[in-house]
């Protein structure tokens, strides 16, 4: 190796033009006779570089061989908990258990890992007598003989193998490799089915039609959570919200795919500041409406309602919606007002007549 | 170097391996490699460090979870969730946290190194990009590096989603109103990324997909990368901050064996150190709290990981007027596209390029092994600041909830702030970062052509005083003298009227006009009677000498 050892530790970037001071502004002494003896034979200072000073040496050699113990009985205190105590009466167990068992191995782990860390830190610093050297930088271009060399052996291997000269053999070996790289392509189409039109309708469509096959006039509202039919009696104070869920939704094939597309807030909003959309005068219960409860922006519950506003807003993204007006859209990124669900009564009970009259949820492609 | 005998246990090793690899060849080449020194050169170790640190605690995690979607009613011993119904998923993530000893510790540490690995890649990128250190031939390693933090990103996204709490659930919700949003394709990637619908899809597939992204795929992929990036840096050289004895002809500082492999390890103990540390007494995720993913429910307040924030902050501040169109009977969602895909685009897409846009206006096709400081490129310095800003503008907008919380101000007057801040404070970043390098230039211009005030007061014959100035320390004039002045272009035509090549045509003329808007305001530094260039050795005092200035 060409490396002519060079000057001591003299010139670390991080000590010179320290915080603080002004550049070129008279040096800290020490700084100033490492300066002047730019050759060679400086103390050590920041550690590697030099001879060092056998007593400070050994001083040093203590202070690691400490920190290193430390690390050691940290490292062995982490077994022996983890042997002799984490599992004391049974096992961990418990949120109070395994806070503790976190504590102590973490704790241990850490102080054993952050010990050696100082301990090499210190040895790097204050033990090693490497000094900087210097080595050479190269272009990292081959050099040009090199480069006509290989071009005129890859020419001449392309020559040689008849690619070149028979061109009836590179197309359709080219033919040959193109279906052949997409056949994985071919080998995803199972990773889902086609969308058709899935994202059209929710389960109040299906409910509704089997209570109307049963002759009723529609579903049930069922409150989430604890599956309760709701009776127009239980929701008559002006400002509450809650969510609800078709009847049945439970006992469908999917039931999380289901909720989370018919998942529906239903809110009390007082008479006189009610306004419905026009073609959706009976679709309230003496002002009870019923909105989707995923964000028309991308898909998030808006579960949050403020009584004194009645607006509805989406803790994901903030998209805001008026309870009053149809919920349409106040502020935010979202760009349609959320969907309406037709409700009514029957036996007391709210019920929707009928699905969400358009898709519920962020816009898509096919959505028109 | 010397006689004596490496022990028969080093020596048998070694040449078991040098007889049939030829392997000594190797280890006698970069035993001693020298690694330049500069703190800064540590924030890339702690990405590197952290990377080991989440393969190490992700592959304990792997041992007990379970990447399924079926439901099970919990039996475990987390007294307030008993008898609930939840995933297998989630069910095996608190029986990690509560059943399984230090897999709490393993979780939190998991956590942690992710969100260390983000922030130590970005700080390394600001680096890099502020000294210059990207440019040739290191611009692979520039493209490898934004790479890793955008798969950093989805890796994280597909990690924290794996628990199937309430919180992640709400992170995928978001990543399906975004997949559908897509045109033409959007409803089928969805479908085919979750398998049916949000979320079990028809075979509860997510979450083994999720899975095996998260465990294999992704993390091999960046597995590679991480490697080829050391590969190529070892291979290079690192690149050197300007100091004497630094060039593009060498390199200076501690040799690999056995300070800097000793410095290097050490560093990697304090990396998982700390992250332990942060796993033993920093409580992160603690999804006993968050309850099982129920696709009714949210709570308040949710924030991703804040590699995700940038994202979220973008979808936040769109206004959704006027922004989502009907065309032909088909719906393009422009309020959550251009959130999703316009502000991420240009900081990554504008990073990627940014190298080669470089070179292209200022026609400087060398290598550089030595950094730039970041006052000498103010136009580089500027434009990083603005990209700074504009993603730290987001990325504040992703928290605009909480901050609208803390501070007591409106929502909606937070959005409305951020939403003009996007488009002002970045400009208004670049105008004041490239003054101030400007500035510094002078400064600098200052020190070298008139020296620096040596405290020492003196008295002239008439009686005036004024204070002598020194020439300053070498090390400093060298770090200042490595500024490369702008040299001024070769006129656009040549004494015939033959415009010169590199100026030819609209795109000639762009680089040019680029070129001169670029490098109009620099300020030359420069010694008077002697040649500059960095990396010689200048003799203290040499040139300029000592002048006595009028105050």
């Amino acid at each position: 190796m060409s490396d002519n050892n060079h000057t001591a530790g003299s010139d670390e970037p991080r000590e010179d033009g320290g915080a603080g001071r002004v550049v070129g502004t008279p040096s800290p002494a020490e700084e100033r006779t490492l300066l002047a003896r730019d050759e060679d034979g400086s103390p050590a200072r920041a550690g590697a570089g030099a001879e060092l000073d056998e007593k400070a040496a050994k001083n040093a050699e203590r202070v690691v061989a400490t920190f290193f113990l430390l690390a050691f009985a940290a490292s062995v205190a982490f077994i022996a908990y983890y042997i002799g105590w984490s599992g004391r009466n049974g096992g961990m167990h418990g949120i109070h258990r395994a806070r503790e068992s976190n504590l102590w191995l973490g704790g241990t782990l850490a102080f054993a890992l952050l010990a050696l860390a100082v301990g090499v830190t210190i040895w790097v610093r204050r033990l090693m007598t490497s000094k900087p050297i210097i080595q050479e930088r190269h272009e990292m271009a081959s050099s040009a003989e090199t480069r006509a060399a290989f071009e005129a052996d890859f020419l001449e291997g392309a020559e040689d193998s008849g690619i070149t000269k028979r061109p009836l053999l590179r197309r359709t070996l080219l033919l040959a490799a193109a279906p052949l790289g997409l056949a994985p392509l071919v080998l995803l189409r199972d990773l889902g089915p086609l969308p058709e039109k899935r994202l059209r309708h929710t389960f109040w469509g299906d409910a509704v039609k089997k209570a109307k096959a049963e002759g009723k006039k529609g579903v049930r509202l069922v409150v989430d959570g604890t599956n309760a039919p709701l009776k127009v009696s239980d929701f008559n104070s002006p400002g509450g919200m809650i969510t609800v869920l078709p009847e049945g939704i439970e006992e469908s094939a999917r039931p999380a795919n289901e909720i989370a597309k018919a998942v529906t807030i239903l809110i009390n909003v007082p008479a006189e500041q009610f306004k419905p959309v026009k073609g959706r005068e009976n679709w309230h219960v003496n002002g009870v409406v019923a909105y989707s409860k995923i964000c028309t922006h991308v898909g998030c519950p808006a579960a949050l309602y403020e009584q004194t506003t009645h607006h509805i807003l989406c803790p994901c993204h903030q998209s805001t919606f008026d309870a009053t007006d149809g919920a349409k859209v106040v502020f935010g990124p979202a760009h349609r007002p959320l969907p309406q669900l037709p409700l009514s009564v029957e036996d007391g009970y709210l019920i929707a007549t009928d699905d969400f009259p358009e898709p519920i949820g962020p816009s898509f492609w096919e959505r028109g | 170097m010397s006689d004596a005998q490496a022990p028969k246990a080093v020596a048998g090793p070694l040449n078991f391996l040098d007889d049939r690899l030829g392997s000594t060849n190797f280890f006698q080449r970069n035993v001693k490699k020298v690694f330049p020194d500069h703190w800064s050169f540590m924030l890339g170790e702690i990405a590197l460090y952290s990377f080991i640190v989440l393969l190490l605690t992700g592959t304990f995690l792997t041992l007990w979870f379970h990447p399924s979607m079926e439901e099970v009613v919990y039996n475990g011993s987390y007294t307030k969730l008993k008898g609930v119904q939840m995933s297998d998923a989630y069910n095996s993530a608190l029986h990690i946290t509560f059943d399984v000893r230090g897999g709490l510790l393993m979780r939190q540490i998991h956590h942690w190194a992710a969100i260390l690995f983000m922030s130590s890649i970005l700080a390394h990128m600001l680096r890099i990009f502020f000294t210059g250190a990207y440019r040739k031939p290191r611009e692979l390693n520039w493209l490898i590096g934004i790479n890793m933090f955008i798969l950093g990103m989805l890796e994280g996204l597909f990690g924290y989603s794996l628990p199937d709490d309430l919180l992640s659930g709400t992170g995928l919700r978001i990543t399906q109103g975004v997949a559908e949003s897509i045109p033409l394709v959007g409803t089928y990637v969805y479908m085919f990324l979750f398998g049916g619908e949000f979320p079990a899809g028809d075979h509860g597939d997510l979450i083994p997909r999720l899975y095996s992204l998260h465990i294999l795929l992704i993390p091999g992929v960046i597995l590679g990368l991480v490697t080829a990036h050391m590969m190529i840096m070892w291979h290079q050289k690192h690149t050197a901050m300007p100091s004497k004895n630094q060039s593009n002809e060498q390199v200076y500082g501690y040799p690999f064996y056995p300070v800097f492999m000793a410095k290097t390890g050490a560093y990697f103990l304090f990396t998982f150190g700390v992250l332990a540390l942060l796993g033993a007494f920093a409580q992160i995720n603690p999804i006993w709290q968050f309850g099982p993913y129920d696709p009714g429910a949210i709570s308040s307040g949710s924030q991703p990981d804040w590699y995700m924030g940038v994202l979220e902050g973008a979808l936040r501040m769109m206004p959704g007027q006027g922004t989502e169109w009907v065309i032909a009977g088909h719906t393009i969602s422009m309020n959550v596209l251009i959130p999703a895909l316009v502000p991420l685009g240009i900081v990554f897409g504008g990073a990627m390029a940014w190298p080669f846009i470089e070179q292209w206006v200022t026609g400087d096709r060398r290598r550089h092994d030595i950094n730039d400081r970041p006052r000498n490129a103010p136009v580089r310095t500027g434009i990083g600041m603005a990209a700074v800003t504009f993603y730290g503008v987001l990325w504040l907008a992703g928290a605009n909830d909480v901050l609208a919380d803390k501070f007591h101000v409106s929502l909606f007057a937070t959005t409305w702030f951020f939403r003009f801040a996007v488009f002002i404070l970045p400009v208004l970043a670049y105008i004041i970062t490239k003054r101030f390098c400007l500035g510094l230039q002078r400064k600098d211009a200052d020190v070298i052509g008139h020296g620096v005030e040596a405290g020492i007061i003196v008295m002239a014959p008439d009686g005036g005083f004024s204070e002598k100035h020194e020439p300053a320390k070498e090390e400093e004039r060298i770090k200042i003298l490595s500024k490369e002045n702008a040299r001024p272009e070769a006129p656009a035509t040549d004494a015939n009227g033959i415009p010169a090549p590199s100026q030819k045509g609209p795109m000639g003329h762009l680089r040019s006009r680029l070129q001169r808007a670029a490098t109009f305001d620099d300020i030359p530094i420069e010694e008077h009677g002697e040649e500059h260039g960095h990396g010689d050795d200048h003799a203290v005092g040499s040139g300029s000498g000592p002048k006595q200035l009028g105050h």
